[in-house]
């Protein structure tokens, strides 16, 4: 080990845990608003990386069907709970109508769009706009009847919804992996570095979504709402703020940062219709280390676990995930004698 | 109600197909990876699968297709429903090496024929009833040894998947070596996991002891990320690829990294460059024309030949089974495993199986074609 191999493998693990980043917030927001430990958070990763791999050969990706698909139940459940309620035939009619517009409408559009081969640009827009709609569907379906359950009930719901997002996924994109196209194909060469160009887009894009983020929680009435949402479900809603839309809200802000990154780690490797799970759970472990609390100590540990993962590669490649996974142990330990915690739940 | 004459007829046909199919039916029980890791290799097996005959000696075929989501656990749970739930003549699978491992334990206790289609290494004495339909991976390391001999490699950098398809190439690559040319040695192993994101430290590290080849030991689609992992880090030299990466995809995902490196293969995928005098020619030709006319053009691969060569095998050493037994009978379990061992020289789409009492690994040492990627196809080298 020199000098310029530890460097290589730092700027490797960086580009890595830069992915990690996002996901380790995404999954932080999550729980913070809905107390959702939100495993299937990889699943979009290979969503958008596949969507756009199928886009790139100027077919209809299966992302289309699924998306219809868990429209048409979510409109069904709307009107469904509207006629047990009595609630006015108005009423319920425009509910199922804003659950529907929006999947269907950019749904028409990708059919349209599939075949005239955009440049690569559009197709990843077209991408993330499809993709985003399924945070707040995967809510509706899986957790929103359950929003008071408690945080164990809510992780089997998930490892649930990992499952059965996986196998969708196996159905709808097939077996075989796909890589993208780079974004930029450029290469700076600084001694025995090379830094590609999708590695500077990916830390570009996720310095830009962390500080959108900050601007989002700090500034915007939005974020402010999540944040007493997180702070305190019961006190915010007697404030006026709709938990359940708190909910919708944070999930489809997941689901956008979780296809943004397959969207930039998608040119780097061979994404599988399974892939997002590892990918997912290393974000998890990031998480872990923050706690499921902080973002910036998130996005920390997702570097910390970028950088071990390259550098455990190196030495004892057999041995690469049991040393990442590992490593969560002594953060546990050290986080349960900083602040020991009785069980509430 | 009121039969109508036909609705009788139709009835009567049908309870009379039903009874007679259910006592002379062959069953066999097929546990493939359909979902999981390996499903890249298990779907396409099962399209083989479909192109089996209906009938084999006049005996009806009856095809019970489980998946094991390349799950040793799932896998061995399969096995052990084929041969009590089911009670199955054979059990053909599975395509995943470590499901294949777990399988033969129940299977072999119920004395009942496994057809594996993985390479997988059983210690000595536990594969009586297992006989492997793919090329072992000892077969095809002879072909890309000679292959390296005739290129003049003399160290080789190992890039292997963490389980036990890597682990068996490691040992039998390094025996296989031994024995026809010592002067090549393995001088850097390092490992990866299909869902890796990365590979560059094990890339790092093999490139830096600067060998003369790379051999990649990967499946479908996931054998191109560590391939151009190896050429970004601006490695020159040859680079190998086992029979798990003999498919399209290596071309599909890794793009021009691919071009010039050399795959190892069975004949069935590359029929039409084979010469006349290859005694698989015909054979694998037949498999292409039947399977792309299913399954589109260029659809061709590896292992769906593997499952398309166990007809081939059932056609064979079924009417000889059937003079010991009826099937669903011991006796004709057990004379199955017989007919195998003792069906001689078989030319199937991959090549000339020819097992003997001691030897389950069909396969004799001329299967392996060595191919070279050029210009995004095939060339036999």
């Amino acid at each position: 080990m020199d000098f310029s191999i530890a460097s290589i493998l730092t700027l490797d693990g960086v580009t890595n845990g830069a992915i990690y980043a996002l996901l380790a917030m995404a999954t932080v927001l999550l729980f913070a608003v809905t107390r959702v430990i939100f495993i299937p958070q990889g699943e979009f990763v290979a969503f958008g990386a596949l969507t756009l791999a199928i886009l790139q050969t100027n077919q209809v990706p299966g992302t289309v069907w699924l998306l219809l698909i868990m429209t048409a139940v979510a409109t069904l459940l709307e009107v469904v709970h509207g006629i047990r309620r009595g609630a006015p035939a108005a009423r319920w009619l425009r509910a199922a109508a804003q659950t529907a517009a929006y999947p269907v409408a950019i749904s028409l559009l990708t059919i349209w769009a599939a075949p005239q081969g955009f440049p690569l640009w559009v197709q990843a827009l077209l991408t993330l706009a499809l993709v985003t709609p399924f945070g707040s569907l995967v809510y509706r379906l899986a957790y929103e009847s359950l929003a008071d359950a408690t945080v164990l009930v809510l992780l089997i719901v998930s490892v649930g919804v990992h499952f059965a997002l996986t196998g969708l996924a196996l159905l709808f994109f097939g077996a075989e992996g796909f890589r993208n196209p780079s974004f930029w194909d450029e290469r700076f060469s600084i001694g025995a570095l090379t830094l590609s160009g999708q590695a500077v887009i990916i830390f570009l894009a996720s310095a830009a979504l962390i500080v959108m983020l900050f601007l989002f929680f700090e500034r915007s009435l939005y974020g402010k709402a999540l944040r007493a949402t997180a702070v305190n479900r019961l006190g915010a809603r007697l404030m006026g703020i709709s938990s359940t839309n708190a909910g919708r809200l944070s999930f489809t802000m997941a689901a956008f940062i979780g296809a943004l990154s397959g969207l930039l780690i998608g040119p780097t490797t061979t994404i599988f219709y399974d892939s997002g799970f590892l990918i997912g759970l290393k974000g998890f472990v990031a998480a872990v280390f923050a706690g499921l609390s902080s973002y910036p100590l998130a996005a920390v540990g997702a570097l910390g676990v970028g950088v071990l993962e390259a550098f455990g590669s190196f030495w004892a490649s057999a041995f690469k995930e049991v040393i990442v996974f590992t490593s969560i142990l002594p953060v546990l330990l050290w986080r349960s004698l900083r602040d020991p915690h009785s069980d509430e739940e | 109600m009121t039969m109508t004459p036909t609705f009788k007829t139709l009835a009567a046909a049908a309870l009379i197909a039903l009874a007679g199919a259910a006592q002379a039916d062959i069953t066999i029980g097929v546990s493939l990876s359909l979902t999981g890791p390996a499903s890249g290799l298990g779907i396409p097996c099962n399209n083989g699968v479909k192109l089996w005959p209906t009938t084999i000696a006049g005996e009806k075929l009856k095809v019970i297709v489980l998946d094991d989501a390349a799950d040793p656990t799932k896998a061995a749970q399969n096995a052990k429903r084929f041969v009590t739930e089911e009670k199955v003549d054979l059990v053909v699978g599975s395509v995943a090496t470590p499901a294949a491992i777990a399988m033969a334990d129940p299977i072999a206790e119920s004395g009942t024929l496994q057809l594996m289609l993985s390479p997988a290494n059983l210690p000595a004495g536990k594969d009586a009833w297992a006989f492997r339909l793919p090329q072992s991976n000892a077969v095809m390391a002879h072909a890309m040894l000679q292959h390296m001999k005739k290129q003049g490699v003399k160290t080789v950098g190992f890039l292997g998947y963490t389980d036990a398809y890597g682990e068996g190439w490691l040992v039998d690559f390094k025996a296989e070596a031994a024995k026809i040319a010592p002067e090549i040695k393995i001088v850097a192993a390092e490992r990866f996991q299909r869902s890796d994101t990365s590979v560059t430290g094990q890339a790092l590290k093999l490139v830096s002891a600067n060998p003369d080849a790379m051999l990649v030991v990967a499946s479908g689609s996931g054998a191109a990320m560590p391939h151009k992992a190896i050429v970004e880090r601006g490695y020159k030299g040859k680079i190998y690829q086992t029979h798990a990466a003999a498919s399209r995809d290596l071309m599909r995902v890794g793009g021009k990294d691919v071009e010039g490196s050399y795959v190892v293969s069975g004949p069935a995928v590359v029929a039409d460059q084979l010469p006349d005098s290859h005694p698989s020619k015909k054979i694998a030709q037949d498999f292409i024309a039947q399977y792309e006319k299913a399954y589109g053009p260029n659809s061709r691969n590896q292992f769906a030949g593997h499952s398309y060569d166990v007809a081939l095998v059932l056609q064979k050493v079924v009417p000889v089974a059937l003079k010991k037994g009826k099937p669903g009978t011991k006796e004709f379990r057990a004379a199955l495993r017989e007919a195998v061992e003792t069906m001689g020289r078989t030319v199937v789409s991959h090549g000339v199986l020819a097992y003997t009492k001691d030897n389950h690994w069909g396969f004799t040492t001329e299967t392996g074609v060595m191919l070279k990627v050029v210009n995004g196809d095939w060339k036999v080298e």
